[in-house]
């Protein structure tokens, strides 16, 4: 077994687990049941999943083309960075334009704050 | 080789799950979290992509389809909590 053997098993790995990860994010968008634990599953298994792929793909150019990408190095950063973002400003917008939560859901620590907003509205 | 194809594949699956959460989705909030995940799924193929085609010219297209995703997917939130976009500023 030698390196370019090595180099080749570790980036079909990481491709692999990176696609793996995101169809177990498309299996939570399809199972689970309201927006927050939707919202919960694709945001953070889809990052991920793509943060493996990007860095797959990164050393696939790097060590076998010999060809460093800083696209694709800033392409990551910027994932990590804004898809949660994402997730967050889209669950926040649905909990205050009136979606319930699954029904068996234990507490609801905004729901006060949510009275009084739509009090405040009125 | 056939690796990669695998998991083209895969991440096509993936695409098939989400769209069937876009086409269903009880509320608008589902549609949009779906329509951002295939955003990135489709960042990810162009990836997938570009290794199997073994060119680099592509690679910038990961990065602009990440930024697309967020910019709608931000503005689509202001819009379901606020009613406008961009706020028009009521002082003068």
């Amino acid at each position: 077994m030698n390196v370019t053997e090595i180099i080749d098993g570790v980036i079909m790995l990481l491709v692999m687990v990176g696609a793996l990860l995101t169809l177990i994010s498309a299996i939570g968008a399809l199972r689970l049941p309201d927006v927050y634990t939707r919202s919960h599953a694709i945001s953070k298994s889809t990052t991920l999943g793509m943060i493996f792929i990007l860095m797959g793909t990164l050393f696939y150019f790097w060590l076998k083309h010999d060809h460093f990408n800083s696209r694709l190095l800033l392409a990551i950063v910027f994932l990590f960075l804004t898809s949660p973002v994402s997730a967050h400003l889209i669950s926040r917008a649905a909990y205050y334009s009136g979606v319930r939560p699954w029904e068996g859901t234990v507490r609801d620590d905004l729901a006060e704050r949510r009275e009084n907003r739509t009090k405040s509205a009125k | 080789m056939v690796m990669f194809n695998v998991a083209l594949v895969l991440l096509s699956l993936a695409v098939i799950c989400f769209l069937y959460r876009v086409v269903k989705g009880p509320t608008v909030a589902d549609r949009v979290i779906a329509l951002d995940a295939i955003g990135i799924c489709l960042a990810g193929m162009v990836a997938v992509l570009s290794i199997i085609l073994e060119t680099s010219v592509f690679l910038e297209i990961i990065l602009l389809i990440g930024i697309l995703a967020f910019l709608g997917t931000a503005a689509f939130a202001k819009f379901l909590q606020k009613g406008v976009v961009i706020e028009r500023d009521g002082n003068h």
